[in-house]
């Protein structure tokens, strides 16, 4: 009798300490959710004096940035952000699309386990390093190439964000190249097609989807690109004309001034007003390639 | 009109060099950084304080920093990380809600990494009251890791065959007992291998601690979680771009003591997954 209420109950507080932990499961599940919340309030709290005072249009539309003086208009930086990110993708899209039909559709098994690994190591290479790279070499490139007075310009941003895009746009578009059914191709090089002809007319369209959420995430990695794009555009906030001018990025707005404006004041607040800026485009981007995705999945 | 062989053979020509174009910068800056860095190290540049305005001495303080800001992260990180991982790999149910917490595990991967320094400023430094601190920088590093750290546990537990949970079940094992002892020991490996990679990630970031815990320069070493630190990437920041006349030695010395740093964890990463998959039972 005595042994059996024993072995109850141990098994009672071994059901109670399960039940503790599967709380602590179920609490960390909803973290991600939470943290995605509390980002959003937390900027809108800081943001929100500004946008209350300030029309959100004079700031999202106004051509001078002035902070010192309470001009706040972020067309500039957002011209500037866009202007570099375009340049990264015209570099990045072919060579990530040629590089990930090279590794799904040419190279050998064994030529792939040293090329995945080389390219995934330039993911790792963190961004201060890779800008201090482009400080000291690539902006001497471009300066000598295209004969400027400084080779801190939009350009030289663009060429590093394209290679910091690149891990992201070659191995999402590799996977979804080499999703496509073989039947597939199968079916083409029984026609009579060439291995190159059945990637461009049945492969390609066929992983169609998945190259444009490549893209779509290579895109979103660009424009919230931070210490790079800081350390080689030069940072002048003025309209950009040219690639080949010294401009001034989003990012680099906020991590360059934050540090010397006063807790509280309007450049502060202004401030974290890019910052929600840069929330809500990437939150887009990053939401419809996941529709995107999800969209295909349930198709399958 | 040419053939269409011949027209395949240039094709493939063209894929090739473009991989050659994508790869061959990955290896000219890792070793460009290893011979321009090698003759700025010694035992003094990594065990001494800086002197002269950082233009001489070591870079201890960024060191011991970086180390102080990752042991913080995987603090916050793991537990969370594999708990969410698991939440999503063995208890959730596909619906609504689930969908919810992937697309918000999604977009937090791709938050920019300054936007996570506003927030971490907003909430950690100011609202919570935490300063510019370790504790701060910390926090804030491990939201930023968090998606790595639960993608790559999910995939590691979803690989674990079904029939382990089967068999545990089958003998009475509760749903806790099975995933404890049968689905995490057997996930493990790759579990490391993502909580490496995410701290890895996290030593080499700069803007989510710009504003949260690092310091430009400090003549002596942290002593509470509430402190702030100099860090090695901020380090780098600081004498790449703000301090004139700093020898270029000591900034290659400490962008490649900061890259072995980061491609460590990545070697730590490849070994244990390699290892594993050489032992692999099922």
């Amino acid at each position: 009798m005595e042994a059996t209420r024993l072995t109850r109950a141990v098994a009672h507080r071994q059901r109670l300490g399960d039940r503790l932990v599967e709380v602590f499961i179920y609490l960390c599940g909803f973290a991600a959710v939470v943290i995605v919340a509390l980002i959003l309030l937390f900027i809108l709290r800081e943001a929100a004096p500004l946008l209350g005072a300030y029309s959100p249009l004079d700031f999202v539309g106004g051509i001078r940035w002035y902070p010192l003086s309470g001009v706040f208009g972020i067309l500039p930086l957002i011209l500037g952000s866009l202007v570099v990110t375009l340049g990264a993708i015209a570099i990045a899209l072919p060579l990530g699309l040629a590089s990930a039909v090279y590794l799904a559709e040419v190279a050998s098994p064994r030529v792939k386990d040293v090329l995945k690994p080389a390219i995934e190591l330039l993911a790792g290479i963190p961004s201060v390093v890779l800008g201090f790279i482009g400080y000291l070499v690539v902006a001497e490139m471009v300066k000598n190439v295209f004969h400027l007075p400084t080779g801190l310009t939009g350009l030289t941003g663009s060429i590093l964000l394209a290679y910091m895009a690149l891990p992201t746009i070659v191995s999402i578009a590799d996977d979804a190249i080499r999703a496509v059914p073989v039947e597939y191709r199968h079916a083409s090089t029984a026609l009579g097609a060439t291995r190159w002809q059945t990637i461009v007319h049945v492969t390609m369209p066929a992983a169609k989807s998945g190259i444009v959420v490549a893209v779509m995430l290579g895109v979103g990695r660009a424009i919230g690109e931070t210490m790079t794009v800081w350390m080689v555009t030069g940072n002048a906030p003025v309209i950009p004309t040219t690639i080949l001018q010294p401009l001034r990025t989003l990012t680099a707005t906020i991590a360059a001034e934050m540090g010397e404006t006063p807790r509280g004041s309007e450049h502060y607040q202004a401030l974290f007003a890019i910052g929600l800026v840069l929330f809500v485009i990437t939150l887009a981007i990053n939401s419809v390639s996941y529709l995107v995705v999800r969209q295909h999945e349930d198709k399958r | 009109m040419i053939s269409k062989q011949t027209s395949e053979r240039i094709a493939f020509a063209v894929v090739t060099a473009a991989t050659v174009i994508v790869v061959t910068p990955v290896i000219l800056i890792v070793a460009y950084i290893l011979i321009n860095g090698l003759p700025g190290i010694s035992w003094e540049f990594v065990s001494q304080m800086p002197t002269h305005g950082m233009k001489a001495g070591g870079i201890f303080p960024a060191i011991y920093g970086t180390i102080l800001l990752i042991i913080g992260t995987a603090l916050f990180a793991v537990p969370l990380g594999v708990g969410a991982a698991i939440y999503l790999a063995e208890y959730a149910e596909e619906g609504r809600l689930t969908r919810a917490i992937r697309l918000a595990i999604i977009n937090l991967a791709g938050v920019p990494s300054v936007v996570y320094g506003l927030f971490g400023l907003g909430l950690f430094v100011v609202f919570l009251g935490m300063g510019s601190s370790v504790l701060a920088g910390s926090l804030t590093l491990a939201i930023l890791v968090l998606p790595v750290i639960i993608a790559s546990a999910e995939e590691a537990i979803r690989a674990v065959p079904q029939d382990f949970r089967q068999a545990s079940l089958a003998l009475g094992a509760t749903k806790w007992q099975t995933v404890r002892n049968q689905v995490l020991p057997n996930a493990l490996p790759g579990i490391t291998t993502g909580i490496v990679l995410g701290l890895g990630r996290a030593a080499g970031e700069t803007a989510p601690i710009l504003f949260t815990a690092a310091a430009f320069f400090l003549p002596r070493l942290p002593t509470s979680p509430f402190d702030q630190v100099m860090a090695l990437p901020y380090h780098l920041f600081v004498i790449a771009t703000q301090i004139p006349g700093m020898p270029v030695e000591k900034q290659y010395g400490t962008a490649l003591i900061l890259l072995l740093i980061v491609l460590s964890a990545y070697g730590v990463a490849t070994i244990v997954r390699m290892r594993f998959a050489a032992r692999k039972l099922w």
